[in-house]
């Protein structure tokens, strides 16, 4: 039985802000299946007693000094952006959203 | 376009409903560097200026915490009475927002640095009010848009936006309240006087210049109604751009009456972000809010966790400074002020002045009375903040000292302090240029007395005949003809003492 419904793709590829065809949002219902019942195997084996891990390396408290460094200008930071106005990236317009 | 919003008389929602609370407060941290990266935090520069590959979420970049701002969180968290956590992680909080390069904000989830804290609130009639704190995290600001076009300037209508992220990834403490109830009425003072308490502690930690008009002080109004004996708390909006303490208060008051007529009238709230319109003191709605799981966290894989030792944390405690509420006790106490004198030297924002007036030698009495009357008007008529006044606390205790040695009188020590005000320079200076030390050359003051007794013959007359009280007359007279340079008690005495007194 797949675990991922037509309407959860469509909702993450709203999500990640992705144009999805008709066709492609059983494929990709599909495709997501197998890689959720694969890593679902990892369950068979990782009991209660095992905790799930974020962080293969063994570190914590990895700090900076409150230092200021050198960054980049302006026209550099610009630079690759498609479009700039006034030293500022420039995006198209914002509808229906509001931080 | 607007529409006309029903409103319930505030009497009359409190009748009906009981009004719940949450808070969230935003704080940016003074560091000097950012969250992750090693660019500077200071405010107003040039767009772009202060960014780098890290904080513009350019690929092959790595974030770096910064170590102040942990130690700054963890600071707020025990000044807020909270746990501190053993471990915790970052986490990626993900949505598309222009304002955020990286397209996702690194924050805190389920495991914020500091939980389960407090913070006593007194209302202005001295109630206290302890408000539960769920958390304090730490995560990253946004840039700052610019939206060109449109008749408004404002995001709707506009043609296209302009992004600065010298903003991006200033560090940000979010402190977020449990559910706030049993209010009532007072709900938004209580809003208003938490958000005022929250601020002064944070200035007293000196770990944000806590700037509401900067915006490095922000609050979001999460405002909810439930009917009196409602088991459950209603749908909740939250109220964004909420930028001073007066704003806090209006915000909550407005959804208040706004949710409570929807509420009555049938209808029912949307779970959504609000904005406050500072004009009008209105709010009008925003995005629908995404639910937690449309953010997809997950475990920051660039930020190893941070488990901050006890002796870290204890280390930290010793740093705390006197909390405000207990200065404001010990003050009170030392200095003998009644519940009323306290207020009125906390509302005119000179607790600090006269401190530091004390401190630099002054009598709390006299200190409080230049504070709380002279320059307080003086603030008032320049329309600036007693603290933003040209006068520091050293030099305002340089003149107490001046009157108690008897060099200045109360009326030339208020003339000096116009002059330092006025740019002149230390007090003494002022007193030298302004030729405004007290006459207290006996000689000078023996010809001005013996010329006002001949001028008033029968009211020296009055006096030799014993009575004393003449010769305010005649102190008078000397006190004009010196320009007010004269000690008056000192003019008394040879007055009385050319009477044969």
């Amino acid at each position: 039985m797949p675990s991922i419904s037509r309407g959860e793709v469509e909702h993450l590829a709203r999500l990640a802000r992705l144009a999805v065809t008709e066709d492609e949002v059983d494929r990709f219902a599909a495709q997501l299946d197998q890689i959720v019942q694969a890593v679902a195997q990892v369950g068979q084996v990782a009991d209660q007693d095992i905790p799930p891990t974020s962080h293969a390396v063994p570190l914590t408290n990895v700090f900076r000094r409150d230092d200021v460094r050198p960054g980049l200008s302006q026209q550099q930071a610009v630079a690759a952006a498609p479009a700039a106005e006034d030293g500022r990236f420039r995006v198209p317009r914002i509808l229906g959203e509001e931080a | 376009m607007t529409t006309t919003v029903a409103l319930m008389d505030y009497a009359d929602v409190i009748a009906r409903f009981d009004p719940v609370l949450g808070l969230e407060v935003h704080v940016e941290l003074s560091t000097n560097t950012k969250m992750f990266c090693g660019c500077p935090t200071v405010f107003g520069g040039e767009p772009n200026t202060q960014v780098c590959p890290t904080c513009l979420g350019l690929p092959g970049s790595l974030p770096v915490v910064n170590e102040i701002a942990v130690e700054s969180a963890i600071r707020i968290g025990l000044a807020l009475n909270c746990e501190i956590a053993e471990w915790c992680r970052f986490a990626r909080k993900n949505y598309f927002y222009p304002d955020m390069p990286k397209n996702f904000q690194t924050s805190q989830y389920d495991e914020p640095i500091a939980f389960d804290g407090w913070l006593d609130v007194t209302l202005d009639d001295g109630e206290v009010v302890r408000v539960q704190v769920e958390r304090a995290h730490m995560e990253e600001d946004t840039g700052k848009s610019l939206h060109v076009g449109g008749a408004t300037g404002r995001i709707h209508g506009a043609d296209y936006s302009l992004l600065d992220y010298n903003r991006a990834g200033v560090p940000l403490i979010e402190i977020v309240t449990k559910p706030i109830t049993g209010t009532g009425e007072r709900a938004p003072e209580v809003a208003r006087a938490y958000v005022a308490t929250l601020r002064d502690l944070l200035k007293a930690l000196d770990v944000s210049d806590v700037r509401m008009d900067q915006g490095s002080l922000r609050c979001d109004a999460n405002v909810s109604l439930m009917e009196k004996d409602a088991p459950e708390f209603g749908t909740r909006t939250e109220t964004k751009n909420v930028n001073s303490l007066r704003s806090v208060e209006r915000a909550v008051r407005y959804e208040m009456t706004r949710q409570a007529a929807l509420l009555a009238d049938g209808g029912s709230i949307l779970q959504e972000t609000r904005h406050f319109e500072e004009a009008s003191g209105t709010t009008r709605g925003g995005r629908r809010k995404e639910t937690s799981e449309d953010y997809r966290y997950f475990p920051e894989p660039d930020l190893v966790p941070i488990a901050p030792s006890r002796d870290w944390v204890e280390r930290l405690r010793t740093t705390l400074p006197e909390m405000p509420a207990a200065r404001r006790k010990r003050i009170q106490e030392e200095w003998s002020l009644t519940d009323l004198e306290l207020r009125d030297l906390v509302n005119a924002g000179a607790v600090d002045l006269v401190a530091a007036t004390v401190d630099a030698g002054a009598s709390a009495a006299e200190a409080r009375s230049w504070w709380v009357s002279y320059l307080s008007q003086q603030a008032n008529n320049r329309s600036v903040e007693l603290g933003e006044l040209p006068i520091t606390a050293g030099q305002v205790a340089r003149v107490i000292a001046l009157v108690a040695d008897g060099s200045l009188t109360n009326k030339l020590a208020r003339e000096v302090v116009d002059g330092v005000l006025a740019g002149e320079g230390e007090p003494d200076e002022v007193v030298d240029r302004r030729g405004l030390k007290v006459v207290s050359d006996d000689s000078a003051l023996y010809a001005a007395v013996d010329e006002a007794l001949a001028a008033q013959p029968d009211v020296a007359e009055k006096i030799r005949d014993g009575k004393v009280a003449a010769a305010g007359a005649i102190v008078g007279a000397v006190m004009k003809a010196t320009k007010g340079q004269a000690d008056a008690k000192r003019v008394r005495e040879l007055i009385l003492e050319r009477c044969g007194g």
